[in-house]
């Protein structure tokens, strides 16, 4: 995980594109400025980061099953629990799967879990529209495909 | 076994927040009721598993966006029932 820059999944460890499932690890870092005020002496990845990460093991996911023709946009966050506190340096593996494929949408299942047991699970849904340059779609292939290396790795 | 017509309401009250009194067919989702497109994402979400279809919104949204269909041929709710009836008939055809 990079929190600064958003980048939350460190390596996917398998996708089946025709169920549409995904899992992916990530990895927290020892040290991010982001600790330094959230919280000063107590440091825990935030809750929306946690949130984040589960849209983006959705949203590569999504991106594989629509052959990175179209981007996913976080659209609604329907549910989102965080059961327990995320520190520093720790392994998480985020699992994600199709609730629905709609028109121009999709509804994911999202859950992360530590040492077996899960920790955040939520519900989310994309808005699937085009790519709005080829700078974005170039950086999501580039990224997948750093991410897909590293499970192999 | 309820009608479209009300199951639709249903989900719109449910999703919305909208009375369901104020939820009838000639009324246009979005001109009349204050729905946004992000409220219909949950919309279309419900009406596709509560009828197990898929309503087309890309196709909708691309003729609307060619001047080939007015937001009223899709989004007053009785039309929108009628579309529904139809995709669950060729589903079941």
């Amino acid at each position: 995980m990079l929190l600064e820059y958003f980048q939350m999944i460190d390596a996917v460890e398998s996708l089946d594109t025709a169920k549409g499932s995904i899992v992916a690890r990530a990895d927290v870092p020892r040290e991010s400025t982001v600790f330094e005020g959230h919280f000063p002496g107590s440091p825990l990845v935030p809750g929306v980061l946690l949130i984040e990460t589960m849209a983006q093991a959705s949203g590569f996911m999504l991106l594989a099953r629509l052959s990175f023709e179209k981007m996913p946009f976080l659209a609604n966050v329907t549910s989102a629990k965080m059961r327990t506190f995320v520190e520093p340096d720790e392994v998480l593996r985020v699992e994600a799967e199709l609730e629905h494929d709609g028109s121009g949408f999709a509804a994911t299942k999202a859950r992360i879990f530590r040492d077996g047991k899960k920790i955040c699970d939520s519900k989310l849904m994309f808005r699937i529209m085009p790519f709005p340059n080829d700078t974005l779609k170039n950086n999501m292939l580039d990224r997948y495909g750093e991410i897909s290396r590293a499970s192999a790795g | 076994m309820s009608t479209t017509f009300e199951a639709v309401a249903e989900i719109i009250s449910d999703t919305s927040d909208i009375p369901l009194e104020e939820i009838t067919p000639e009324k246009n989702a979005f001109t009349d009721l204050g729905i946004d497109s992000l409220d219909f994402l949950d919309i279309a979400f419900a009406i596709d598993k509560h009828f197990g279809i898929k309503i087309p919104l890309e196709q909708w949204t691309e003729e609307l966006n060619e001047n080939k269909a007015d937001v009223d041929d899709y989004f007053i709710l009785g039309k929108l029932c009628d579309r529904i009836d139809e995709l669950i008939a060729a589903k079941d055809a």
